[in-house]
């Protein structure tokens, strides 16, 4: 992908975040429209924390976010209305219907009754919601949740969609019908930024992949550009990454 | 050291989970908030003894086996405590079928679910003990002190009233799994819990409305009528009140009843324990189906749409329903009251005003926890493109509007008997409403709305400001309706408490 014609969705700068230690370091990061774009890292590395940032779930100590030229720390509302945030674990409410949830968040991001009704009606097409749709949410098992908090998340078509984790739990069919909405949404020019700690994912979806670790982006680019940086002839990702975050352990 | 799986390595894992809860939940795991605490308990302690030796020091020299006015009033008191102890134990029985914490783990275990059974409910039958008597002990101690050593029989008459409470619960609990199975039992049993703990104050103050004109609970106990039916001195009807005033041979009688009926309840219900248990387990992936979607999306304001889904969420949850009908049924004597004093046109009226100010007060902290803190997905309205004033300022009219809802129709009932005290009685509701809120804001916590019966424990100064605050209010609005300018006291502790609870509130700090 020639990131020199694409418009800057996501632009980190200087982002620091330190709780009893730092949880992420002076992170500069660089997403493009259009980019499905991976962060991958161990445990602790500080991917949650540099997306929970980034959608103002968390303030920086210091630094600077800006999503699609807006600058998120100081206009946020008119940044959030542009992303949207799906956690692993699912953010829906048990005693509504995945219609009514839909309809809800629709309403917080001020959408048109008509175009978010027809756009809820597909969502719970794809993602196979519709024998459920007027089922309260309550009885759902783990990937339906995930399924109605991913319809959320796409039911207000964000140009930014950030995910921390999430395949987590979900069925081998599930999770190929969230990776198939996300492949669309790339396709149709949506951003997606995800973290996940099934490397295969990252590695087939993904237009480039970040490594974090210590809360700094220690290698970032295509799969091939990684195995350039760790010198080695790894084939795959998992290679690849152990290879850089034992460099980094090894350098701390 | 106890067999592993035996019924006393049981009871030590139990003691121990329950230990360290209380630790838990008295310090919240830190060591100043631990001496914090204990300072604390000791200053109540010393604060109740005071209150003690102020009620009952007249009583401790006075022979009262034979006097049937006193054996009534102690009777009634122990039929409120059994009561409220009942309410008590049915939510701990409940909750040991449906909790699902450690359950799965013990089912599957080779370990005998009969014993585990056996140990859960010896523990809450504890556990209601324990709790009667740190309520009972300032009393106790200071009629001990006074009177002689033959107080301390009240001590055994609380294991009898903790063991029979147990008992209770156990079996009507197992009655609700076989009459309307696993998933209605839960929802049941907490109402029925909660009006087994309001029905016998509720009670006494109607009858005390009706006969005397007043919200007085002893009045109905001592009035001519209970006096004329109550049994001949002899009867076995006076044991329990006969053991409280030391009368050893009833202590003894009424003991063996009650610790006989905990294990024989143990014993006949401690079969199908595993069973039921794995019934409840199922319960939570029920369907329920709502009401077709044909009216399609429509539009509303953003503070519309917050305040629709709290009332929904609201609505839609009879458990949390019937975590609040507690308050609402404290109302129902307040209604009586209202509804005599219309009839006979008297000015009995200015005691509803602070009973409904307190009620309310009340009630708006438990649905102001539902709406700010009880939030099921923070991430996706904190993430929504709406300030977060909005979105709080949505969520404190969703709480006055509700409070509204309720309050409305009694206010103006009011209203078309006396203008003023109506006006204030609204006034006082708006206060008491707004300042719980208010506190709920200054203490707010991330929790999910099932967590709605841990919130008391989460924040003890958040607690205690609602309930001091709700009295303040409550005496404001009572003084005020008697036309006295001493209102402007307790409307200052409500202002002081408010300000208090806002510099040292964590969200402030």
């Amino acid at each position: 992908m020639d990131h020199l014609n694409l418009p800057v969705a996501l632009a980190l700068r200087g982002v620091s975040k330190r709780f009893e230690r730092p949880a992420v370091d002076a992170l500069d990061l660089t997403v493009y429209g259009g980019e499905f774009y991976a962060l991958v890292g161990p445990n602790g590395a500080g991917k949650t924390t540099t997306l929970r940032m980034v959608v103002g779930l968390l303030r920086p100590d210091a630094g600077s976010i800006c999503i699609d030229g807006i600058d998120a720390l100081h206009d946020p509302v008119a940044a959030k209305q542009l992303t949207a945030w799906l956690s692993d674990e699912p953010m829906i409410y048990d005693k509504l219907t995945p219609y009514e949830y839909l309809e809800f968040v629709a309403g917080l991001w001020r959408i048109e009754p008509a175009i978010a009704e027809e756009r809820a009606r597909d969502l719970v097409g794809w993602l196979g919601l519709e024998p459920h749709a007027h089922e309260r949410c309550e009885g759902f098992s783990r990937g339906m949740r995930q399924k109605v908090a991913l319809a959320g998340a796409l039911v207000h078509d964000p140009k930014l969609i950030i995910l921390d984790e999430p395949l987590t739990g979900l069925d081998a069919g599930t999770a190929r019908q969230v990776k198939d909405v996300l492949r669309a949404r790339v396709r149709a020019g949506g951003t997606v930024i995800m973290t996940t700690h099934i490397l295969e994912v990252a590695e087939r979806m993904a237009d480039r992949i970040g490594v974090i670790a210590g809360g700094r982006l220690i290698a970032e680019g295509t799969l091939d550009d990684l195995r350039r940086q760790t010198g080695t002839t790894a084939t795959s990702l998992e290679d690849a990454f152990l290879t850089l975050v034992a460099e980094q352990v090894a350098a701390a | 050291m106890s067999q592993p799986a035996s019924l006393t390595w049981l009871a030590g894992h139990e003691f121990r989970l329950g230990w360290r809860d209380w630790v838990s939940l008295m310090t919240a795991g830190g060591r100043t908030r631990a001496r914090n605490a204990l300072i604390a308990l000791i200053v109540i302690a010393i604060i109740l003894h005071f209150f003690a030796y102020w009620t009952v020091a007249a009583y401790a020299d006075a022979d009262l086996v034979s006097d049937i006015p006193a054996l009534v009033g102690i009777t009634g008191l122990l039929v409120l405590s059994s009561s409220l102890l009942l309410s008590q134990a049915m939510e701990s029985v409940t909750r040991a079928f449906y909790s699902r914490s450690d359950l799965d783990l013990i089912l599957t275990s080779p370990a005998s679910a009969r014993k585990v059974f056996a140990v859960r409910m010896a523990r809450i039958a504890v556990a209601a003990v324990v709790l009667s008597m740190l309520v009972a002990a300032p009393f106790i101690n200071v009629l001990v002190l006074l009177g002689g050593f033959r107080w301390f029989a009240a001590y055994g008459m609380v294991v009898a009233m903790g063991a029979v409470a147990t008992a209770a619960a156990l079996a009507l609990t197992i009655a609700l799994f076989r009459l309307v199975g696993a998933r209605r039992t839960r929802l049941i049993a907490q109402v029925v819990a909660a009006i087994i703990g309001a029905i016998f104050v509720i009670g006494l103050q109607i009858v005390a409305i009706f006969s005397a004109g007043s919200l007085s609970r002893f009045a109905a106990l001592q009035s001519d009528w209970m006096l004329r039916h109550a049994p001949q001195i002899s009867s076995a009807f006076w044991w329990p009140a006969r053991a409280v005033l030391g009368d050893y041979v009833a202590l003894a009688a009424v003991t063996a009843f009650g610790l006989g009926a905990l294990a024989l309840s143990i014993a006949l219900f401690s079969r199908r324990f595993g069973e039921h248990a794995v019934a409840a387990s199922g319960v939570s992936s029920a369907t329920v189906r709502q009401r077709r979607w044909t009216s399609g999306f429509r539009w509303r304001s953003v503070g519309h749409v917050l305040r629709q889904k709290e009332w929904t969420l609201l609505r839609r949850d009879p458990w949390l329903i019937s975590q609040t009908l507690m308050q609402i049924l404290y109302l129902v004597p307040s209604a009586m009251m209202l509804w005599v004093t219309f009839r006979t046109g008297n000015d009995a009226f200015i005691v509803v005003v602070p009973v409904m100010v307190m009620a309310a007060g009340q009630l708006a902290g438990g649905l102001a926890w539902l709406t700010i803190s009880g939030e099921d997905a923070p991430d996706l309205v904190a993430t929504a493109p709406i300030a977060g004033r909005r979105i709080l300022l949505a969520k404190v009219e969703a709480v006055i509007g509700m409070i509204s809802f309720i309050f409305a129709p009694l206010v103006v009932v009011l209203g078309l008997d006396a203008m003023a005290p109506a006006v204030i009685c609204a006034l006082g509701i708006l206060l008491a409403t707004s300042a719980a809120t208010a506190i709920q804001l200054c203490f707010r916590v991330q929790a999910r709305r099932s967590q709605f019966r841990r919130r008391q424990t989460s924040s003890r100064v958040a607690t205690f400001a609602e309930a001091f605050s709700s009295i303040s209010w409550a005496a404001a609005s009572a003084l005020a309706a008697a036309g006295s300018w001493g209102a402007i006291g307790p409307a200052v502790i409500a202002a002081g408490i408010l300000a208090g609870v806002w510099i040292f509130s964590p969200s402030r700090t």
